[in-house]
């Protein structure tokens, strides 16, 4: 069985990174899998955790009155979760597997007391998080400018 | 300049407001299309409007028309047996055959999976002249894609990798939701071997070549299809005029190459 460090060596978003800060993230996480359609995360309440999607799909949702409406999907390769990263820790949306689905689920205060014990590491960690809130706000504006609207073809 | 006459021999409502209509010559017949190439179609007493090539075989040609103005709201009326006008083929071709020996990745976003859609039956009809082969479709919500059964086949094959993806879905929908360009990742596809084919609204295929360039695949293997208001087809009105480009003679189909510095254009 794969040890959490080489599970975090297989995933893009840490690939790159030393062996010992593999080691020093690795420290926080745990295994988990969640079966088809049950909920990860729930909106308001504390983002203790993120994920490091290893396998399935999940829907990033949110419950409006038509009921809930699917934001966007995460998959192997991807993160999900970054509330844990800044005050008031809370989600802002709900999270629910679509297949079963396999991860590491990091505790946020472990990796929060590791990065104020060592700046090099949470400056490493909060660049990575920084691209990957950048990468969704981008495809964010791209879904709101709704482009297949009013494609004429 | 003068249209041939084509009789609609098959209607099929795609979507709400998206029709595709199957055209058999009356008499004569223009020249068969090359995958990429479009028709100005002509419904009569209304007008003319550029509308690319879903599909031909044997003389018969396939256009896939949405309703957004009084010509294709006319066309999208045309029944079995109605006649339309025709000019054409005019533009420039996808050059699928450039292709052989190489990866192909196709990005298809809303109506964009119509003038694709040649590229992957060619493919698929010469399969072992091509490499690893990837369709990536995006579209507005499930209610919104097109060709939704002949995807369906496609995505059956072990042949092709066929992902799909919406911009919004409830959860009935079990498929992928995010933008076109968030698949491209995941397609496995050896960038430095990989010719793409792009068509689609011109933000989204803006966003897409410029992924698909990151990723490692050369600007001038990338090939983009351009929509722009075409009145004449044959270079002379300067409607579809983009910087140098007459996309009705120079396009519709240009490399990111070529088209990338003329985005870089800020309309006034």
């Amino acid at each position: 069985m794969k040890s959490i460090p080489d599970l975090l060596d297989e995933h893009p978003f840490f690939a790159d990174l030393d062996a010992a800060t593999r080691e020093l993230i690795a420290g926080c996480g745990i295994n988990v899998h969640v079966g088809s359609d049950e909920m990860i995360l729930t909106a308001n309440e504390a983002a203790d955790r993120f994920y490091v999607v290893r396998r399935g799909k999940v829907a990033v949702e949110i419950d409006s009155p038509h009921g809930s409406i699917v934001l966007e999907t995460l998959g192997a390769g991807d993160i999900l979760g970054v509330s844990w990263m800044l005050p008031p820790y809370r989600w802002t949306f709900d999270a629910r597997a679509i297949d079963d689905t396999s991860a590491i689920s990091i505790d946020a205060a472990c990796l929060r007391a590791k990065c104020d014990d060592d700046p090099a590491l949470g400056y490493e960690l909060f660049k990575r998080f920084a691209g990957l809130v950048h990468n969704r706000l981008q495809a964010t504006r791209l879904q709101l400018l709704d482009v297949y609207g009013s494609d004429a073809g | 300049m003068t249209p041939t006459m084509y009789r609609v021999v098959e209607r099929r409502e795609e979507l709400d407001d998206t029709v595709t209509l199957a055209l058999a010559p009356v008499e004569h017949r223009l020249a068969d299309p090359v995958p990429g190439q479009f028709n100005m179609l002509w419904a009569f007493g209304v007008g003319e409007a550029p509308i690319s090539v879903a599909g031909s075989d044997d003389g018969s040609i396939t256009h896939t028309i949405r309703r957004v103005g009084a010509v294709t709201t006319a066309l999208c009326a045309r029944g079995v047996g109605d006649l339309v006008g025709l000019r054409g083929p005019f533009g420039t071709p996808w050059d699928v055959s450039s292709a052989h020996g190489r990866d192909v990745l196709v990005i298809a976003g809303g109506l964009g999976i119509a003038p694709v859609r040649p590229i992957v039956t060619d493919v698929l009809a010469n399969r072992d002249r091509f490499g690893a082969v990837a369709l990536l479709f995006g579209a507005r919500s499930p209610d919104q894609l097109l060709y939704a059964g002949e995807i369906a086949e496609w995505r059956s094959r072990f042949d092709l990798d066929v992902e799909v993806t919406v911009d919004t879905a409830d959860r009935s929908w079990r498929g992928d939701v995010g933008t076109v360009t968030k698949l491209i990742d995941r397609v496995r596809v050896d960038p430095g071997r990989t010719t793409a084919f792009v068509c689609g609204p011109e933000v989204m295929m803006r966003f897409a070549a410029m992924a698909v360039v990151d990723r490692g695949v050369d600007s001038k293997r990338v090939r983009l299809s351009l929509e722009r208001n075409m009145h004449c087809a044959i270079g002379h009105c300067g409607h579809c005029q983009l910087g140098p480009l007459f996309v009705c003679e120079d396009g519709p189909v240009v490399t990111w190459r070529e088209l990338e510095p003329l985005m870089a254009v800020r309309a006034r």
